[in-house]
C-alpha cells in the first residue's frame, strides 16, 4: 500500500513538474511572441495630391516608410491605406503593399454605378497602416486631408510628343506642298519594291499566278493598312498583265478590305471583268491551319511570286521557307523586329520595318505620297541628330537635355 | 461619294484619336472605338464562314482540281459546327459549357486540332536548320559577320563556351565566350533593333498621317 502510495505520489509530483515546466515554456513562447510583434513605429509624412494629367478620379499618396521597415526592429511586413470621407468617418480599405512601398495611386472608377467609384471634387482622408506579421499589431499613421481629386483638360506630359506630331505634320504638308510645286524629291532605292515589278512580269511570262500574304494582323493594324496600298498596286498591275492573284486571309474583316482593294484595282485596271472572288478568300484564324493552308497552296499552284506583306510570327518562316522550296521568287515586309531576320534569310527581297510603310509612296511616285516619305526622311535624320546630341550631354553630365523628352503617362 | 465618305470618317476618327492622346477627358475614346471594331468582327465570323463555304463549295460542285482538300476543310467545318453547336456527346447535355471534358468538341480540339497545329509548329525547327544552312555560308563580308556572331551565340548558351574560355583571367572576361555572346546581344543587336524600331515608329506615323489627310488611298482604288 505504501509502495502503491510512493508510486501515485511520484507520479503526481513528476506530473506536477512537467506540467510546471510546460506551463513555463507556453509562457515563455508566450513573452517571446510579445516582443516579436511590438507595434511599429508608424509611417511619417503622408501626403496626398491630385495625379496630374488624368481625367480625375484618382489621388497620388507618398509617404516616408515606417522606420521599423527593413531596419529598427524589422517588423514591418506591409502597408495598408484606408480612406475616409471625413476624420471620424469609416475608413475603408483602398490598397494593400509589402514593406518598402512608399507611394500609391488610388484610382478609383469614373462610373457612379460601379463600387470603386470615386467622386472629383469630394474631401477625402487618408491613413496609412503599417502591418506586422500579428494581424492585431499594427500602427496607424496620423490622418492627411482634406484632399481632393479633379480632371485636367490638356495632359502637360506629353508636350514632347504634341511637338513631334506638330513638327513632323508641318514637315510633311510643306514638303507635300514642294513636290507638288515639281520638285525633285529624292527618294533612296528600295531593291524590294522595285522588284515588285519584275516579279509580276516573270509570273507573267511563265503563266502562273502571285500569292499574296497579308499576314496575321487585324484590317484595324497598321502593317496590314500598309499592305492594303501594296496589294492595290500589285493587283492593279496583275490585271494590267492578266496575270492569276491568289489572296488567302486570315481574317474575315481583312479578307472583306482586301476583296474591295483587288476589285477596285481591276476596275481601275480596265479590267473589271477579269476579277473573281475566288481570288481572296478566308481560309481560318487558327494560326498553325493558316499556314498549312497556304503551304498546300503554294505547293499545289507554285506560283511564280510569293509576297508577304504585313505583320507576322511564327509562321513566317514557315511560309518563308515553303515558297523557297517551291521555287518562288518571294519579297517580303514586316515590322515585327523579330521575324525580319527570318524573312531576310528564307525572301529573295525583304522591306525592313519602315520600308514597309513607304512602298506605297514609292511604288505611286505621287508628289502627294513623295511628300510625306520625304518628311519621313528629315524626322529620322532629326532622330539620328537628336540621338548624338544626347550621347554627347549625358556623357558630359548635362541631364537636362534628357528631360526635355520626358513623357509621363 | 464611295471615296469621300470613308475618308471624311478616317478624318474624323483619326483626328479625334490623335487628339484624346493630349486631351484626357477623351482618353477613353480609343477603347469605345475599338468596340465597334468588336462588333463589326462578330459579324465578319459570319462573312468569313459564308465565304469559306461559298469557295470551296464551289470547288466541290464543280469538280476542280484538288476538289477532295475542300471536301475535307467543309466536311471538318460542319463537324467542328455541329459538336460545338448541338452540344454532341457533352456529358452535361445542350445546356453545359461547349469545351466540358468528354465532348466531342473537347474531344476534337485536344485530339485532332491541338496535335495538328503542333505539328505544323513543329516544322519550324527543320525549317531553322535549312535556313540557317543558307544564311551562314560565308558568301560574302556580311554573311561571315553573320555566321561569326551566330557561333558566338551559339557557343556562349552551351557549357562548352564556358569551359573553353574560363581559362581566361577576369581583366578580360569580355573576351569569354558567355560574356561575348551577351555582349552581342545587348550591344550591337540590340543598337540595330532600336534602329528598326526607331524607323517603324517614324513609319507608322508617317502613314497615318496619310491615311488620316486622306493623301494615301490606294486601297479605296483611287488611281492618278
Amino acid at each position: 500500500m505504501k509502495l502503491k502510495t510512493l508510486i501515485v505520489l511520484s507520479c503526481m509530483l513528476l506530473g506536477g513538474s512537467v506540467f510546471s515546466a510546460a506551463q513555463e515554456v507556453t509562457d515563455a513562447t508566450a513573452l517571446t511572441d510579445t516582443a516579436a510583434v511590438a507595434a511599429p513605429r508608424p509611417i511619417a509624412d503622408l501626403f496626398a495630391r491630385d495625379s496630374e494629367n488624368d481625367h480625375g478620379h484618382s489621388l497620388t499618396l507618398s509617404w516616408t516608410i515606417s522606420p521599423d521597415d527593413g531596419a529598427g526592429q524589422m517588423n514591418v511586413i506591409g502597408y495598408e491605406l484606408y480612406r475616409a470621407l471625413s476624420p471620424d468617418g469609416e475608413f475603408e480599405l483602398r490598397g494593400k503593399f509589402p514593406f518598402g512601398a512608399a507611394s500609391y495611386i488610388d484610382v478609383g472608377a469614373k462610373e457612379k454605378e460601379s463600387s470603386q467609384y470615386s467622386p472629383d471634387h469630394t474631401d477625402f482622408y487618408y491613413k496609412v497602416r503599417a502591418l506586422t506579421s500579428d494581424p492585431e499589431v499594427f500602427t496607424d499613421s496620423e490622418i492627411f486631408g482634406p484632399v481632393q481629386s479633379y480632371g485636367q483638360w490638356f495632359n502637360t506630359g506629353r508636350i514632347p510628343v504634341l511637338v513631334f506630331v506638330i513638327g513632323f505634320l508641318t514637315t510633311t504638308v510643306i514638303l507635300i506642298r514642294r513636290a507638288r510645286g515639281g520638285a525633285d524629291l529624292f527618294v533612296r532605292r528600295l531593291p524590294g519594291i522595285e522588284a515588285v515589278d519584275e516579279a509580276i512580269g516573270r509570273a507573267t511570262e511563265m503563266g502562273k499566278p502571285i500569292l499574296y500574304v497579308l499576314g496575321l494582323g487585324t484590317a484595324a493594324d497598321i502593317a496590314t493598312i500598309a499592305s492594303y496600298t501594296i496589294l492595290g498596286r500589285v493587283a492593279k498591275k496583275v490585271a494590267e498583265y492578266q496575270t492569276g492573284l491568289i489572296v488567302p486571309c486570315y481574317d474575315p474583316v481583312t479578307m472583306t478590305v482586301a476583296q474591295e482593294t483587288v476589285k477596285t484595282a481591276y476596275a481601275d485596271a480596265g479590267r473589271p471583268d477579269a476579277y473573281s472572288e475566288d481570288m481572296v478568300y478566308f481560309v481560318t484564324q487558327s494560326q498553325f491551319a493558316y499556314v498549312a493552308a497556304v503551304n498546300g497552296t503554294m505547293l499545289r499552284e507554285r506560283p511564280a511570286t510569293n509576297i508577304y506583306m504585313g505583320k507576322f510570327f511564327a509562321e513566317s518562316l514557315i511560309l518563308a521557307e515553303t515558297g523557297a522550296f517551291a521555287g518562288s521568287i518571294q519579297i517580303s515586309g514586316t515590322d515585327e523586329i523579330a521575324q525580319i531576320p527570318f524573312f531576310v534569310v528564307a525572301c529573295d527581297y525583304t522591306l525592313i520595318g519602315e520600308e514597309l510603310y513607304a512602298a506605297s509612296a514609292y511604288l505611286g511616285r505621287e508628289p502627294l505620297l513623295l511628300g510625306s516619305l520625304k518628311a519621313q526622311d528629315y524626322a529620322k535624320a532629326a532622330v539620328i541628330l537628336l540621338a548624338i546630341i544626347g550621347f554627347l550631354t549625358m556623357n558630359f553630365g548635362l541631364e537636362g537635355f534628357k528631360e526635355l523628352f520626358y513623357i509621363s503617362n | 461619294m464611295r471615296r469621300t465618305v470613308p475618308l471624311t470618317i478616317t478624318f474624323i476618327v483619326g483626328t479625334g484619336l490623335i487628339l484624346s492622346v493630349f486631351f484626357p477627358p477623351f482618353e477613353t475614346v480609343g477603347e469605345d472605338f475599338s468596340l465597334f471594331f468588336d462588333i463589326i468582327a462578330v459579324f465578319a465570323f459570319f462573312l468569313g464562314g459564308g465565304n469559306l463555304l461559298r469557295v470551296h463549295g464551289t470547288r466541290i460542285q464543280k469538280k476542280r482540281r484538288d476538289w477532295g482538300y475542300s471536301f475535307i476543310t467543309v466536311a471538318g467545318f460542319f463537324l467542328m459546327l455541329a459538336a460545338g453547336l448541338f452540344k454532341l456527346w457533352n456529358p452535361g447535355g445542350i445546356t453545359a459549357d461547349v469545351t466540358a471534358p468528354g465532348s466531342l468538341f473537347q474531344l476534337m480540339y485536344n485530339w485532332v486540332f491541338n496535335p495538328l497545329g503542333a505539328t505544323m509548329y513543329a516544322l519550324l525547327a527543320f525549317y531553322v536548320a535549312s535556313a540557317s544552312y543558307r544564311a551562314f555560308r560565308a558568301k560574302n563580308s556580311d554573311a561571315t559577320i553573320l555566321l561569326v556572331a551566330a557561333f558566338i551565340i551559339l557557343l556562349g548558351r552551351t557549357p562548352l563556351g564556358f569551359y573553353a574560355t574560363s581559362w581566361i583571367p577576369d581583366s578580360f572576361s569580355l573576351l569569354q565566350i558567355p560574356n561575348l555572346a551577351i555582349w552581342v546581344m545587348t550591344s550591337p543587336n540590340l543598337a540595330g533593333q532600336r534602329a528598326i524600331m526607331i524607323g517603324i515608329a517614324l513609319g507608322v506615323v508617317s502613314m497615318s498621317l496619310r491615311l488620316i489627310l486622306g493623301v494615301e488611298r490606294t486601297h479605296l482604288g483611287v488611281e492618278e
